[in-house]
């Protein structure tokens, strides 16, 4: 998701097993987290935003809810892009 | 206890919800001003607990837990969520009900933490907030259908109107409370561990049941409002998004600087009028002095903060509850990033403009620890408005008040030491990123929410909060300080044929006259060492200190006028320089030591604070005095 330019769609296809963890140890990781907010296989997405350099951070509309995103963080959602292409 | 006793024993309930879902001004709409904020034991997450009763007159005490969107924790606040509604904090008894509040225009991401929250098996029920504006946007769903569903009773509530909660107050009328209290289990006990934090593959389950759970009660996605989308696009846009940001940032200083300067005018006036009055009424001894000198004088120069402290917390309440304080730290997050800090960081240090102690307690919402540190250990670099009265003091008495261009030369000068601060901030992060600790992925995942106008009872309720707080610390550790300072510059009293100022004989004066020697190489004589010390306390009370050594009796507002001349034709320009060099670093402020080992639990980081700060300080003046003094002579 992380190679998103803005407006673009897509679906989510799975999200990594990113086990960096949010905060310390005892702490959510960030795949785990990311699955709670919504990004869940099926679910749609929509890269409002972007900032500029580089598109990061990026904030991405899912499920009605939308969140800024680091570009790590956004690379652990794997996407099929909407229109089929890149 | 028997069932009918139990039906109207007072209740315990517990507000839980994710993040923006409006908790908190329903928390303010049940409780209105019957509010007490304390911390948790052993931890200081602020813990806000209000009460309100029926019209069977049957009382109901409610906790306000930090929102979440889980209970698998990502920073402290979310922790303490937890840790309440399953009972583990030690003193703090399991709530009876659980009020999960759902964001009737969020409601995938609350219907998921509902799903959670079922599986505790704790006495539930559903606050559908917002239903005002979900049916508005025209997303409305099946309530009783939902409620059927979940097996659990749901209830409408406008948060922001007149009798938006009288059916959450009426339903919670039917809840029964527990006969015995639970007795907190102190230890995480493996199954209530497992209970509470459901593996990766039951997220994704509840996750794929949330989308077919609200299809079947008529609830579409909701879309994003089209004038929502236009705001993102200026607001968010990189350029133009700056823009704005900082064209909000220049507005909200000038306020706090001349909207609060007739209400500090009048606090000052009303200061030394109390101090006349006392003087006048009491013979002259050592209590008077006390009184006079060390208490009303000492207490009235932190008290006049009040004003600029609350309109800085206006802006920054008002800021948060639009929705754009989280856009402010999206846009600022590459850059903050570059030093190792996250976007999450600009809130606290905002506030620390204010006061430090506020902006180190908001940094709890920073998730990473280490992010978390970084953003405590700088917050004292952010000017904060304790330093405002010893910077227009010394730019009063040092700089020439000449044009510079469209500019006003004092006024350029005192943007320059706000942004030393800044800067040296910036340059201490990045310094604690390359050499402290490495970590080398900070996560950001902040949610934007919706745009809405700030609700004014929250915003009223939000600021009496912060006024209470700046009070109680003002009758706590500063009166005590302010005292101990007292008697430490009063004691042992001046001998019977002593021609100088009376504090150049006591224990302050001792203590400033060993100073004097660490000091004078950065060009402070020892006038300006005494006053440091009771400018512990509290940064601006060096300049009342600087008044006594002087051997001024003037009340504090003819007291800066008074005292500008002298220290203007006493000191040279480079000593000038240096002591405002060494106020960008300011290392001594006990009362911000106090609360950084609060926040930490741990002397180590109060000592690095004030032992980096200090070097700073020293070394910025050292070269300011050497390079001041080079050009002069």
């Amino acid at each position: 998701m992380s190679t998103l330019m803005r407006g673009a769609r897509a679906t989510v296809h799975r999200v990594l097993d990113d086990t960096l963890s949010v905060g310390d140890a005892l702490h959510s990781t960030v795949g785990q987290r990311l699955v709670e907010l919504g990004f869940v296989q099926g679910a749609e997405v929509e890269v409002v935003e972007s900032m500029w350099p580089f598109g990061d951070p990026l904030a991405v509309r899912v499920r009605g809810s939308t969140f800024a995103l680091r570009r790590g963080e956004a690379a652990a959602v794997m996407v099929v892009p909407a229109n089929g292409a890149g | 206890m028997d069932a009918a006793n139990r039906a109207l024993a007072d209740l315990r309930i517990a507000l839980v919800g994710v993040p923006n879902c409006g908790k908190t001004a329903l928390f303010n709409r049940l409780t209105g001003s019957h509010q007490k904020v304390a911390n948790y034991p052993g931890v200081t997450i602020e813990r806000k607990e209000g009460q309100f009763h029926n019209r069977a007159g049957r009382r109901f005490a409610v906790v306000d837990l930090p929102g979440t969107y889980s209970f698998t924790p990502a920073s402290l606040d979310e922790a303490i969520t937890r840790d309440v509604v399953l009972g583990r904090i030690a003193g703090e008894p399991q709530p009876d009900v659980i009020v999960c509040v759902a964001d009737a225009t969020h409601m995938p991401l609350s219907l998921r933490l509902i799903l959670d929250l079922q599986r505790l098996g704790r006495p539930m029920i559903v606050a559908l907030n917002r239903s005002d504006i979900a049916k508005r946007r025209g997303f409305t769903l099946d309530v009783a259908k939902l409620a059927d569903k979940l097996g659990v009773p749901i209830v409408e509530t406008v948060a922001i109107a007149p009798g938006g909660t009288d059916q959450l107050i009426e339903a919670l009328g039917t809840f029964e409370a527990a006969a015995v209290l639970h007795d907190a289990v102190p230890a995480v006990d493996g199954a209530a561990h497992a209970i509470a934090a459901p593996d990766r593959a039951e997220v994704e389950r509840t996750q794929q049941l949330v989308p077919r759970l609200l299809a079947e009660v008529g609830y579409g996605e909701p879309l994003r409002a089209r004038a929502a989308a236009r705001a993102d696009a200026i607001l968010m846009h990189p350029f133009g998004g700056m823009l704005v940001l900082g064209t909000v940032l220049f507005f909200v200083f000038q306020a706090v600087f001349s909207w609060a300067a007739v209400p500090m005018g009048l606090i000052e006036a009303g200061v030394g009028a109390i101090g006349t009055w006392v003087s006048g009424a009491l013979p002259d001894n050592a209590l008077r002095s006390l009184l006079v000198d060390g208490i009303i004088a000492g207490v009235g120069s932190v008290l006049v903060f009040l004003p600029q402290i609350l309109i800085l917390f206006f802006f920054i309440l008002a800021l948060e509850d639009s929705g754009y304080l989280p856009r402010a730290a999206y846009l600022l997050d590459k850059l903050m990033g570059s030093v190792g800090l996250s976007g999450r960081a600009f809130i606290p240090l905002l506030s620390s403009f204010a006061c430090a102690i506020p902006g180190i307690m908001a940094a709890r919402t920073i998730p990473s620890v280490r992010d978390r540190l970084v953003t405590i250990m700088i917050a004292p670099l952010m000017t904060c408005s304790a330093r405002l009265p010893v910077y227009a003091l010394l730019i009063g008495a040092f700089i020439p008040a000449a044009a510079a261009g469209p500019f006003n030369l004092q006024g350029l000068v005192l943007f320059a030491l706000y942004a030393a601060g800044v800067l040296s901030a910036l340059g201490v992060a990045w310094f604690m990123k390359h050499f402290a600790g490495k970590q080398n992925h900070h996560p950001l995942m902040l949610e934007l929410p919706d745009y809405q106008w700030p609700d004014p009872r929250s915003l009223l309720v939000g600021l009496w909060d912060r006024a209470r707080i700046f009070l109680r610390r003002v009758g706590g550790v500063i009166l005590s300080l302010m005292i101990i300072l007292w008697f430490l510059s009063s004691y042992p009293a001046p001998p019977p044929d002593a021609t100088g100022p009376a504090i150049e004989y006591s224990f302050a004066g001792m203590l400033g006259g060993a100073l004097h020697t660490i000091f004078a190489p950065i060009g402070f004589n020892w006038q300006i060492s005494i006053a440091l010390v009771p400018g512990l306390a509290a940064r601006e009370v060096a300049i009342g200190a600087l008044g006594t050594v002087y051997a001024m009796s003037a009340t504090e507002g003819a007291l800066e006028t008074a005292i500008m001349p002298v220290i203007a034709s006493g000191w040279s320009l480079a000593t000038g320089l240096s002591l405002l060099a060494w106020y960008v670093f300011a290392p001594q402020c006990l009362p911000t030591l106090a609360v950084v080992k609060r926040e930490t639990n741990s002397w180590r980081y109060p000592l690095i604070m004030a032992g980096y700060l200090f070097a700073l300080a020293y070394l910025a003046s050292f070269i300011t005095y050497r390079v001041a003094l080079a050009l002069t002579t």
